[in-house]
């Protein structure tokens, strides 16, 4: 293996045996020995090969399930390989779960010992960081408390804190670390860029993708077991979001087809909800471009100005976050009559931030604003690409500080 | 592939985590205090109490010993040893499942750790034989001392092997708990720990002392209580003779091999 290289993964295979019955004592086992065992085969990684250098900030990445957990723990020495070779040049460090070996009937100050010789720390290097742990824990006087009697917000800081003074050549850091109220995140945040700057070799899995193209330098990208995608941060992130995509595309669709027509009392019918930008109908729409809904109307009997709209609703949340119809906006509509039909269109810019969203259409009768007709989720919209993400609606806006005010 | 650097830093880091653990056995068993301690010496001493009053005072089965108290009182703690050694051996692997599949570390530091936490109990308990053996004006002289600490040897290899064997199991079958149990049960009485081996008849003495457990008692006896003890090595010719001490060797060898097979996959099987 070359000198520059901490991890190498070649044609590794991972096989799981899921029988199917389990024995799980030795009677029943021994009753069957003489009956055939069936059991199927389940792969969880498939042929799966990259190299991971030193000093690199390295990616894993791949949607739940796809077997980049198993991966990381083949890697860890955690989980044998059923076929293939993983190489490790240098001390491991495995962040699978926080507070790994914790006991509750411990104090906090002999978790820290237990916990950091698990993690690989000698224990006169825990003596030595001892203090600096307690006080990133924010702690105090809690530390000679026993564990159970910890809230879950002190757990996790001080099972943070030993994580943090591990000081392997490798280190690999799972998705779940990332948990937590903001200040913890924030916390981790630092931590990580704290690594990278110390030139560490890390292997990051997870699924936020903001993360990764923030730390990584590089990354694999993992789907149903096999590598999709190698190198560029930037490739494998439009790649995953491609995956992504078709997966959510897969599954709306499913439902839609099921999208039930509430009211359906024959005065007025409405069909073929669609999204549309730059004339052809879409599914995925790029952060601040416009895009039009629209639908048909078929009245079977004489209408009033009668009022059109949308109500579109963050899939997630369900939280509706646009809502606009002929009514509010002033449109005058013309008297139907039996057997007329209609298209209507809105135009929305996008500013809807990254997610799922569903499109109602509805008609409804002037006076008594009553729907006529609506059709609940009948279209959907997929928004990806917004890098700042953590309100439904992203406003346009500007920003100015003035110092010396 | 880890370079040898690397290798000699983690055999040193695995004792480090042997020795960790074994603390915090040690220290969970006794809620670190010495009430603690003294509760935990409640168990073998209670055991002490009924069979001496039924097979001393009632039955009167051990009148022939000499310093017969002190006779079942070695038997009893040397067996009490055995059968919690073996039993926490062979949960120590499941019952640390959680560690196990999230960090890796040689598996068998569990079962190293747990042994050592039941012979720090096992030496305790013995300052308990030792102080009745001064009130009885037994003083050991050095070389009863060493001889007896090469038993122990012996009996901590026997328990290692076993629980090597019984933890492996374990993971898969999870009845091998109730069947072990009774199985100690069943070895209770077919070793000569209330009974003085005397009044069995010679066949099954023969039989008897073929077991490491038995001849590890008797010798026991014989080196600290009394040269009245029906041993080994006064039942047994030469080539028998050996069985006995080789058992908790070859269990060792089995169980170190059927362990190391099995341990590759206790991450995905416990």
């Amino acid at each position: 293996m070359k000198d520059n290289v901490a991890i190498s993964v070649t044609n590794v295979t991972k096989e799981f045996r899921v029988p199917h019955e389990r024995y799980s004592s030795l009677k029943q086992s021994i009753l069957n020995t003489f009956s055939p065992k069936s059991y199927t085969k389940f792969k969880s990684v498939s042929e799966v090969s990259f190299e991971i250098k030193k000093g690199e900030f390295f990616g894993i990445v791949g949607r739940n399930g796809c077997g980049k957990s198993t991966l990381l723990k083949m890697i860890a020495g955690i989980y044998t390989t059923t076929k293939g070779d993983i190489k490790v040049n240098g001390t491991l460090s495995p962040f699978i779960e926080l507070g790994v070996g914790f006991n509750p009937e411990l104090t906090g100050r002999e978790n820290i010992f237990l916990s950091g010789t698990i993690l690989g720390m000698k224990r006169k290097v825990i003596e030595q960081r001892f203090d600096s742990i307690v006080e990133f824990s924010e702690l105090g006087e809690f530390i000679d408390q026993k564990l159970k009697n910890y809230s879950s917000g002190m757990h996790v800081r001080l099972a943070f804190s030993i994580a943090v003074q591990a000081q392997s050549d490798i280190m690999l850091i799972d998705e779940v670390l990332a948990v937590g109220d903001a200040a913890f995140q924030a916390k981790c945040l630092d931590y990580f860029l704290q690594l990278k700057k110390e030139k560490r070799t890390i292997v990051f899995v997870s699924h936020d993708m903001g993360a990764v193209k923030r730390f990584c330098d590089r990354a694999v990208l993992i789907n149903d077991s096999e590598v999709i995608e190698y190198g560029d941060v930037e490739k494998v992130i439009e790649k995953y979001s491609d995956i992504n995509l078709k997966k959510v595309i897969l599954e709306q669709n499913k439902v839609n087809e099921k999208a039930t027509e509430i009211i359906s009392n024959k005065i007025a019918k409405i069909t073929n909800t669609k999204i549309i930008q730059n004339n052809r109908p879409i599914k995925k729409v790029d952060p601040n471009t416009d895009i039009t809904v629209c639908f048909k109307v078929e009245a079977y009997e004489d209408i009033e100005e009668p009022i059109l709209g949308v109500t579109i609703k963050q899939k997630s949340t369900e939280q509706t976050v646009f809502g606009s119809n002929t009514q509010v906006g002033n449109y005058k509509t013309r008297n139907l009559k039996k057997g007329d039909k209609l298209l209507f269109s809105i135009n929305i810019k996008n500013v809807f931030s990254n997610g799922t969203y569903l499109v109602t259409p509805a008609i409804a009768d002037k006076r008594s604003i009553a729907a006529i007709d609506r059709v609940e989720d009948a279209a959907f919209f997929i928004t990806d690409g917004w890098s700042n993400n953590f309100m439904p609606v992203q406003v346009q806006h500007s920003m100015k500080v003035k110092y010396d005010a | 592939m880890y370079n040898k650097k690397t290798m000699v830093k983690n055999k040193f880091r695995y004792l480090d985590l042997i020795r960790e653990l074994a603390i915090t056995d040690f220290k969970l068993k006794y809620q670190g205090s010495v009430a603690g301690y003294l509760w935990s010496l409640a168990k073998p001493l209670m055991v002490f109490g009924v069979l001496y009053m039924v097979f001393n005072v009632f039955v009167r089965i051990g009148a022939s010993i000499p310093h017969y108290p002190l006779y079942l009182l070695l038997g009893v703690i040397l067996w009490g040893y055995f059968a919690e050694a073996t039993t926490v051996g062979m949960g120590s692997v499941v019952g640390k499942g959680d560690m196990i599949r999230k960090v890796y570390f040689p598996r068998i530091v569990l079962i190293i750790s747990s042994s050592i936490s039941a012979i720090i109990t096992l030496f305790l308990n013995l300052l308990i034989v030792f102080l009745f053996m001064i009130f009885a004006r037994l003083i050991p002289n050095p070389v009863q001392i060493v001889l007896f600490f090469v038993l122990i040897v012996e009996l901590y290899v026997l328990t290692l092997g076993l629980s090597l064997i019984l933890s492996s199991l374990f993971v898969k079958y999870r009845d091998i708990g109730h069947i072990w149990e009774v199985l100690v049960q069943v070895l209770f009485y077919a070793t000569p720990i209330i009974y003085p081996l005397a009044v069995v008849p010679m066949r099954f003495q023969k039989i008897i002392l073929l077991s490491p457990i038995s001849q590890i008692i008797q010798d026991s006896r014989w080196l600290l209580i009394t040269n009245q003890t029906v041993t080994s090595e006064s039942v047994l010719k030469f080539p028998l003779l050996l069985i006995p001490y080789a058992i908790p060797f070859l269990l060792v060898f089995i169980g170190y091999n059927i362990f190391q097979k099995s341990s590759a996959k206790f991450a995905e099987n416990v």
